[in-house]
């Protein structure tokens, strides 16, 4: 096995120092990302440290087949998470994977807090802490363009980078990857704001020994061309937004904070319309032949001069559609790209600031926020009053804004309305009112993801065979799902492509590398990586317990009927059943 | 009758860089160091990518400039590495005024475009393709 990969970087940010580590077992026997990356953060982390302290962790891990097959493009970041408290992880793309394994190394750790602003430079030979005071305050767009321009190395290079919100800690900060990507979800750019860590730019060229070379060029081929297949034909299409109009004709597409389960104006935020009026360019993940990053060109005018235009590139994927779109009732599609794109260039998750957004919204129309705290009118459509609003989390306004930048669980607790406030272990949810496997999802998944082990295609399975699972089969479906997962995660590769990288397809891939392990093998190392990871949890402080259920994810219909506590509850119980046997 | 390899439109390119993958495949082994070609965003993936691979030049400077006579011009255009003549000097490197020569830090010696076809081959959207010139 080429030994790069347990190469083990290690960033000390308040010493400004760094060393490598040799993690050969490790590696070999967690094969890398999530199964490393947990290993190394339950080593580092400080647990009496406040997620924002300087005792947190940011690992950052790519896996054995990084820069070797298609689709093995994701990068996993684990870190405490200033949202949930808990144990946080995000995944990105871009170049990102690529370049941490070229720079030589299978992780990197980073910890600390620097004493003013810095951005990390990585490459092959060293690590360069870089003065970013120049920086600080700029948005996802603008740092990276200045660190593009001096950092060199075009085509070879990753540049990770925060924004305002993520300096301003605001929980639900999220870090920037080539400007299309992301590590969204549960904070770490606040996280890195906490470290005063503006920016990493990491590089590097190299080959990746294997062990058969015969072998590899095989089953490369063979992924190679079983990638042109329908299943991943349909991401390259439309991308991720081809979901909005099944969703919504089904009626699991949350609408105005889930008071609807459709939204009439659907089909004008849909991947048909959307693709239709402004695709501008699809763009791919290194090594990734799909191509899912759906990018629109809106062209817009600067209002105080005629034949004055700017053309803006905005990438939109399903979720922003869903939390910046239907959730905030916006229709209008330039509307609904100018907030997106507002919201990534301060740096914020999307689906996060949607779902703060939608509750702040319905909390105003019911009276319980004061319109002198809430200061712009906020109103299901206006975008514009969104776009300000943002603005004003970021800033940390007032009292009240300051709140809405802790999330949804927060500020509903500071303010009331908690019933719609739509989060699960503190993480606001995603957009799929699907069924009780979407919720079990949202509770059990090890991130209160949706990704965690995706109830929301096992709810449109069983709609569209007709036949519900019951809570303990559907228990069991979601445990298997998660622990396959921490495999693919491990690996690191996208899960976009899970139906090509199943159990044998996996093995006969790591096979010519040198690495021999049964289908049963890997299963199990699934199992335990999620095992594991439960565990911290309980370390930090997390209870199935306590887990808190909006109240409204009962009163609104599902495709699959309304949604029955008692069962959902059932199918919670056996997961936890699962975790402990 | 040779091949080379062309670009015909680069806005279809979609940045994978699988055509760099693959070229570094023809060793057998995995990640990018000899890739005779790259793809790389012109100031921000929006824009586009530069694809840079050798285009076969029918009077190829890179050879002019070989102290060593270790670039062997193909009939048609395009050039031959004959790896023992070559003393790793680089001038080639910068005689090429598309970049399209890298270099091989594991061998020390420069990369040289075989117009194997590899990264037409393998190119998902069509952006690279195996031109026959006679």
């Amino acid at each position: 096995m080429d030994d790069s990969l347990f190469r083990v970087l290690k960033i000390d940010l308040s010493k400004m120092d760094f060393s490598v580590e040799i993690r050969k077992e490790l590696f070999l026997r967690y094969l890398g990302g999530v199964g490393v990356g947990v290993k190394l953060f339950e080593e580092e982390l400080d647990k009496n440290s406040d997620p924002l302290g300087s005792g947190n962790v940011i690992v950052l891990a790519v896996g054995a087949m990084t820069a070797l097959y298609p689709f093995a493009s994701k990068t996993v970041a684990i870190f405490r998470s200033p949202l949930t408290g808990n144990y946080g992880e995000s995944h990105a793309g871009g170049r990102s994977a690529a370049a941490i394994r070229m720079a030589g190394y299978g992780a990197i750790v980073i910890k600390g807090a620097a004493d003013h602003p810095v951005y990390l430079d990585i490459d092959e030979e060293s690590v360069r802490f870089r003065d970013a005071r120049a920086l600080w305050g700029m948005k996802t767009d603008i740092t990276g363009r200045v660190i593009r321009e001096r950092a060199g190395k075009e085509g070879f290079r990753s540049i990770i980078r925060i924004g305002p919100a993520g300096e301003r800690l605001i929980r639900y900060s999220s870090a920037v990857v080539e400007t299309y990507r992301h590590f969204g979800r549960l904070g770490i750019g606040a996280v890195m704001g906490s470290k005063k860590l503006k920016a990493i730019v990491i590089s590097g060229r190299r080959t990746i020994k294997v062990e058969d070379k015969v072998g590899y060029r095989r089953i490369y081929e063979k992924i190679f061309s079983e990638s042109k297949g329908e299943f991943m034909k349909k991401y390259h299409d439309l991308g991720t937004p081809m979901n909005v109009m099944p969703l919504n004709e089904i009626g699991a597409l949350p609408t105005m904070n889930l008071k609807h389960n459709r939204f009439d104006k659907a089909y004008d935020i849909s991947g048909e319309s959307i693709a239709s009026k402004r695709l501008g360019r699809r763009l791919a993940c290194s090594h990734c032949p799909t191509a899912c990053i759906h990018i629109a060109a809106l062209r817009e005018p600067y209002e105080e001069e005629p034949y004055f235009y700017k053309t803006e590139f905005v990438s939109y994927d399903y979720e922003p559609i869903y939390a910046l779109g239907s959730m905030l009732g916006i229709g209008d599609v330039d509307g609904l790209l100018k907030l997106i794109k507002e919201v990534d260039r301060l740096g914020l998750d999307a689906i996060s600031t949607g779902v703060v957004l939608s509750w702040a919204t319905e909390a105003l129309e019911r009276g319980i926020l004061r319109k002198e705290d809430v200061i712009v009118d906020l109103k299901w459509g206006d975008y514009e009053k969104y776009i300000e609003a943002v603005n004003l989390i970021v800033k940390g306004e007032n009292e009240f804004y300051k709140y809405m930048g802790l999330g949804v669980e927060a500020v509903a607790a500071k303010y009331g309305g908690l019933d719609f406030a739509l989060s699960f272990g503190g993480n606001e949810m995603a957009g799929y009112h699907t069924g009780p496997a979407a919720y079990a999802t949202n509770i059990t998944g090890a991130r209160h993801s949706h990704l965690d082990s995706a109830g929301y295609s096992l709810d449109q399975e069983m709609l569209k065979e007709g036949k519900m699972l019951s809570p303990a089969d559907i228990a069991i479906n979601l445990f298997e799902e998660e622990s396959w997962r921490q495999v693919l995660c491990s690996l690191v590769v996208c899960l976009f492509s899970r139906k090509i990288y199943k159990p044998d397809v996996v093995r006969e891939c790591l096979e010519p590398l040198g690495l021999r392990l049964s289908e049963e093998n890997l299963v199990e190392i699934g199992r335990e990586i999620l095992i594991s990871k439960n565990k911290i949890k309980e370390d930090l402080g997390f209870s199935f317990d306590r887990i808190r259920l909006p109240r409204r994810i009962f009163e609104i219909d599902t495709p699959l009927g309304r949604l029955d506590e008692g069962k959902l509850m059932e199918i919670v119980r056996k997961f936890r059943e699962l975790l402990k046997s | 009758m040779i091949r080379r390899i062309a670009v015909p439109d680069t806005e279809r390119c979609v940045g994978c860089q699988i055509c760099m993958y693959a070229c570094s495949m023809r060793y057998g082994d995995g990640g990018l160091e000899r890739s005779a070609l790259i793809v790389k965003s012109l100031g921000g993936f929006e824009r586009g990518f530069a694809v840079v691979v050798c285009r076969a030049c029918e009077d190829p400077p890179c050879a002019a400039s070989c102290p060593e006579g270790a670039l062997i011009v193909r009939e048609h255009g395009g050039v031959r590495l004959l790896s023992s003549k070559c003393t790793g000097c680089m001038i080639c490197i910068s005689a090429c005024s598309l970049g399209a020569i890298f270099w091989d830090r594991e061998k020390g010696k420069p990369i040289v475009c075989t117009y194997c076809g590899i990264c037409a081959k393998h190119c998902p959207h069509n952006v690279l393709i195996v031109e026959e010139v006679s």
